[in-house]
């Protein structure tokens, strides 16, 4: 199913699945590296990673624990900034940000979704939803029927007015995409979604991503350690050690959830 | 959806937002019943004075307040009432004395000798009998607050002041003594009768002047005039008065001091809950600065919190405090709560809650957005 592995292709502009060749780049790192802790107790954690985001495309990033996968998310996501290298995030290059401009920046430009969805408890789905859209400023009914939207689009629409607390971990999971979908991102950066879901809902929320990935204006980033979540990108790529160590381009298209069951299926009788 | 983030994030933890609001509710009714007190205080050091028509006292050299004054030549009140510019000089006794109750026993009272028809000090709030009833032989007013205290019922009691008998001629409501020292209007003439005081003798004169007549000058004038004397103005004799009592005294300053008392404690309890609450909502703090927002938008979430604690707990202490005030009024401290108290308090315990929200501010902006990976 993987049709190409490319070791250290880490400036390689593969042609996207459709064979365009100049998708977009919506996020562009160039040599980033960051360094954690201090004195004796400094680690490096990024070394000279450069990666882009195509929109229309769902990329992987995968690696063991410690490979420094979260630092990278973090990078990308504007929430920490490099120690050396750069980050274009839709136009816009971070160097020299304050914090105050990188939390414009995530406002404007980047959706996340989290493994332990942090979802407001004390708020209902649909006001979960609001609130990433009331960061952005958007309000009153505007911004009600949006948030019902992304829900109707991530199949919650029956959810509205669900407490965190009284929905499965795979409908808070939904929540959150429909949080990081309703500020209509360029780009979607999840931490390990599917990790505190079972095989059913994992892969009902990688299909979801997926779907959201096709969009021409958009890039999913997903950081996983999940095999399964695989058959659903366009991209893979991996990482260790604070260096991406491969990339590996799905030329084939992406299965939708009923055909990896059908196949899984067909495997199995075979 | 700032407002429905701090009202769920308060409502959220009930047992948190009870603490918080007693905090506040305490607060609120110690500084309302401290400031209320001084207010009450205040008014009654400085009712005698307000009350009197004029615009100068001519006064014992020294005097520091209403009831403690020396007397003074009646010779002083000619002088001033011979003095350009001045309509009418108006004598007016007052001294502690002796009241004997007719149930035995006796207690101190401050004996008020004026005459109605000079229009100068005449008793005010009458609930019963008429002031120019004090005509009458014996007659005294007092206020109905006393009545216990006085061993005296009703109208027609009698009871002896000095060597003499008096009779209770009316009754006002809310004339009530600093000192705790009921009150007892008379005539001038009985008054001195009761006090024995000489013919020679009152206590203050209480000038009126004409129109137009300068009242710095008219002052100059009748202090060259009596120079073992003192000539006040009406507001530098209530200025005086307040001073000497509330001040001079340490009264006022035990009062203001208790409402500051009353305004730290509520700000560290309430400091200490919202800061409890923040770090409690802190992985919450973090992903709304994940998602981009501004540090004005968290910092709206927690002063939101604050604010909607200060109105809750205002709510809460401000019942409590005004059936407290319902209650003194007719005891001999009553507490006064006024408009000017009320939005004083309010803004008081809105500030309380703002300086509360300080700490909280600062925790939720040293987090580093990151955590929302770690969790």
């Amino acid at each position: 199913m993987i049709a190409e592995t490319v070791t250290l292709a880490a400036d390689a502009r593969p042609p996207s699945p459709s064979g365009e060749e100049h998708a977009t780049i919506v996020l562009e790192a160039q040599h980033i590296t960051k360094e954690l802790g201090r004195g004796a107790g400094k680690v490096r954690a990024l070394k000279g990673v450069s990666l882009s985001l195509r929109a229309g495309e769902l990329t992987l990033l995968m690696g063991p624990s410690g490979s420094g996968k979260t630092t990278l998310l973090s990078i990308l996501g504007c929430i920490l900034t490099p120690s050396e290298g750069s980050l274009v995030v839709a136009g816009h290059s971070t160097a020299g940000l304050t914090p105050e401009q990188l939390a414009n920046l995530r406002r404007q430009h980047i959706g996340f979704i989290f493994q332990s969805y942090n979802l407001f408890p004390t708020l209902t789905a649909e006001e979960n939803v609001r609130v990433a859209l009331d960061v952005r400023g958007k309000r009153g009914s505007e911004a009600v029927v949006a948030a019902q939207r992304a829900l109707h689009r991530v199949g919650l629409r029956h959810k509205l007015k669900s407490y965190p607390g009284n929905m499965s971990g795979g409908e808070q999971q939904r929540v959150a995409v429909a949080r990081a979908l309703a500020g209509s991102p360029s780009v979607m950066l999840a931490d390990e979604p599917t990790a505190a879901l079972d095989s059913e809902n994992g892969l009902a929320v990688m299909q979801l991503l997926s779907e959201i990935a096709k969009d021409k204006s958009r890039a999913v980033l997903a950081v996983t350690h999940d095999p399964r979540t695989v058959p659903f990108a366009n991209r893979v790529l991996r990482i260790e050690d604070g260096v991406i160590v491969g990339e590996e381009r799905r030329t084939e298209g992406v299965e939708t959830i009923h055909e990896l069951a059908r196949n899984r299926k067909r495997k199995a009788n075979a | 959806m700032t407002f429905t983030l701090a009202f769920r994030n308060l409502f959220h933890d009930r047992v948190r937002l009870t603490v918080t609001l007693v905090g506040i509710l305490f607060s609120i009714v110690l500084v309302a019943i401290q400031l209320g007190l001084y207010l009450g205080a205040r008014s009654m050091i400085i009712s005698m004075i307000d009350r009197a028509h004029g615009d100068l006292w001519v006064m014992a050299y020294g005097t520091k307040n209403f009831e403690e004054a020396q007397p003074i030549n009646a010779r002083d009140r000619y002088a001033a009432l011979a003095t350009p510019g001045v309509a009418d000089a108006i004598p007016i006794i007052a001294s502690f004395t002796d009241w004997r109750k007719p149930t035995g026993g006796s207690t101190l009272v401050v004996v008020i000798g004026t005459d109605n028809e000079d229009g100068g000090l005449a008793p005010w709030n009458v609930v019963e009998g008429d002031v120019t009833g004090l005509g009458a032989r014996d007659a005294v007013m007092i206020d109905k607050t006393y009545l216990n205290e006085l061993g005296v019922k009703k109208i027609g009691d009698t009871a002896e002041v000095g060597a003499s008998r008096v009779r209770v001629s009316g009754l006002t409501d809310g004339i009530r003594s600093f000192t705790v020292t009921p009150y007892v209007f008379t005539t001038i003439s009985r008054a001195r009768a009761l006090i024995d005081m000489p013919a020679d003798k009152i206590t203050y004169a209480l000038v009126r002047l004409q129109p137009g007549a300068d009242v710095e000058s008219v002052r100059s004038a009748i202090q060259a005039k009596v120079p073992d004397g003192e000539v006040l103005t009406t507001a530098e004799f209530r200025t005086r008065s307040l001073n000497h009592w509330l001040f001079a005294t340490g009264a006022g300053v035990a009062l203001i001091g208790g409402a500051v008392l009353g305004l730290l404690v509520g700000t560290v309890i309430v400091a200490q809950t919202l800061y409890s609450s923040t770090k409690d909502h802190l992985n919450e703090f973090a992903t709304l600065r994940a998602l981009g927002s501004s540090s004005g938008y968290i910092h709206r979430v927690i002063l939101m919190q604050a604010a909607l604690s200060a109105v809750l707990g205002y709510a809460l202490g401000m019942t409590i405090a005004m059936a407290v005030v319902y209650l003194s009024e007719h005891t001999a401290l009553p507490i006064i709560m006024t408009p000017g108290l009320a939005a004083l308090l309010l803004a008081l315990t809105v500030g309380m809650c703002a300086i509360s929200a300080l700490s909280a501010i600062g925790k939720v902006m040293r987090i580093d957005p990151a955590m929302v990976f770690n969790r």
